[in-house]
């Protein structure tokens, strides 16, 4: 007797999700979902979708988990040789010119939608945008994956450049859970990570902890 | 076993392209598909719409507004879709946001090898449009187009130029140009007005160009209100203007309320 093959056996592995960066003055605050999902089944719930490619550049990612991973890898080593020869931390625009190479040379291929964010010593806090086609933009604020599309409103009505550290983090978090109650495909916790020229600080935002879940106008 | 031995076989010679007595569809997949890796641009993704160029005495003027669209979503809305190449010549363009980028840097690298040399002379307009053409015309013929429609702006020698090169190697110059909607909406009213005048002033460029604009603004779903017109003219050299939102000078006829 043939084994029942459930459907979601077959579903590609896909970090449908929110992701989000802002940068403020001194530093960057980056955050994401935790769910990962292969159709409608999810697969990880606790995933961790703030990648390190360096000490103070990270890379939010989301599209197909392989993909993702697979060039987040490649570029962290083209960065780690790199910032050996050049013996001092690489600047984030050259880890975002990193992916934006692989990204647009395999366009057709690769399904990627990625932000890299972090501190350099030359310019601060960055973030860039590298979505799918793989172009490369700067912005003081970047949002993407599946449930940005329903926080573009909320973002664009609250952002200013200019805000602080602590503001920052409000903004990600909130943006972000709102995204979370909205779509689907992004839930779990709230991962964000702040770097500065101090280094990496991480924290995970439960659904407690959350404002905006359950609550708002439309239940 | 059959199947194992088609598999290494070698992929046909014209990999991805046409089978001589096969009907061809250069979307559907190919035969090789699976076998070699994908890099043709099969479809655009963030997209940039209308650029528009006008000649006038002395000069010329090109503008497109600021938007990349990711299909209906306005998603980046302060990038450039115009090149300043060097002092005698400019581009805009309209699709593939990443293709211009990728366009713009190997201009880019193009003119800094040519400055190497040292000898005082930088490419002509209508070198670059030449070259531009051959360009999106061999990558369209290995079906792996760069998903552009690209307008050229120049002054050199005394002398304006203005030219058009599409995705497909199509190439021409004209007077005035209109790419994507501008092509259906502004262009009828530049040439209209390039009928009645001869020639143009600056003043009488731009503002003809910021009518069009304004009107592609009313008539183009994935517009923006945002625009940066870019005027070349023999001094001090090519100015990209400032990006101004546009005026707001809404009037909607025929409602009552």
């Amino acid at each position: 007797m043939a084994a029942v093959v459930q459907p979601w056996v077959e579903d590609p592995l896909s970090t449908g999700t929110t992701i989000m960066a802002a940068e403020f003055d001194g530093g960057v605050v980056i955050g994401a979902d935790s769910r990962t999902t292969t159709g409608s089944y999810v697969a990880n719930r606790v995933t961790d979708k703030l990648t390190p490619i360096h000490d103070r550049i990270f890379c939010c990612r989301s599209g197909s988990a392989a993909d993702t991973q697979a060039v987040a890898e490649a570029v962290a080593y083209q960065l780690a040789f790199h910032s050996v020869e050049l013996q001092e931390p690489p600047r984030v625009r050259t880890a975002a010119r990193l992916f934006q190479q692989s990204c647009y040379r395999y366009r057709e291929e690769l399904s990627a939608g990625i932000i890299v964010a972090g501190w350099d010593p030359r310019r601060g806090g960055q973030v860039y945008a590298v979505p799918l086609g793989g172009l490369l933009h700067p912005q003081p604020l970047a949002i993407g994956g599946s449930g940005s599309s329903y926080v573009y409103g909320f973002v664009d009505a609250s952002f200013r450049p200019g805000l602080s550290r602590e503001e920052c983090t409000q903004l990600v978090a909130r943006a972000l859970a709102l995204a979370m109650s909205r779509d689907g495909s992004s839930g779990g916790v709230v991962r964000l990570a702040t770097v500065t020229a101090e280094g990496v600080e991480r924290k995970v935002l439960t659904g407690a902890e959350l404002e905006g879940g359950e609550g708002g106008a439309m239940s | 076993m059959e199947a194992r031995s088609a598999r290494m076989l070698p992929p046909p010679f014209w990999a991805g392209g046409p089978a001589p007595g096969q009907a061809y569809d250069p979307c559907a997949p190919g035969p090789s598909t699976g076998v070699l890796p994908l890099t043709r641009t099969l479809s655009p993704m963030v997209t940039g719409t209308s650029v528009l160029g006008a000649k006038f005495d002395g000069g010329v003027i090109i503008a497109a507004d600021m938007l990349g669209s990711y299909g209906s979503l306005a998603r980046f809305r302060g990038i450039s879709r115009l090149l300043k190449v060097n002092d005698t010549t400019m581009l805009g363009a309209s699709g593939d946001y990443a293709d211009f980028q990728y366009l713009a840097q190997v201009i880019d690298q193009m003119v800094i090898d040519e400055e190497l040399l040292g000898d005082g002379h930088s490419y002509s307009p209508k070198a670059i449009h030449s070259w531009l053409t051959r360009v999106m015309y061999n990558r369209r013929s290995k079906i792996n187009p760069l998903w552009n429609t690209v307008v050229i702006g120049g002054f050199y020698n005394g002398e304006s130029f203005l030219g058009y090169v599409d995705m497909l190697g199509v190439a021409y110059e004209a007077p005035t140009l209109a790419t994507g909607y501008g092509a259906y909406l502004a262009q009828p009213l530049m040439r209209e007005v390039l009928e009645k005048k001869s020639s143009l002033t600056q003043e009488e460029a731009r503002d003809l160009i910021e009518r069009c604009m304004k009107i592609l603004y009313y008539r183009d779903a994935r517009s923006f209100n945002r625009s940066c017109p870019c005027v070349l003219t023999p001094d001090p050299g090519s100015q990209l203007g400032h990006s101004s939102p546009g005026q707001e000078r809404f009037r909607v006829t025929g409602l009552d309320r």
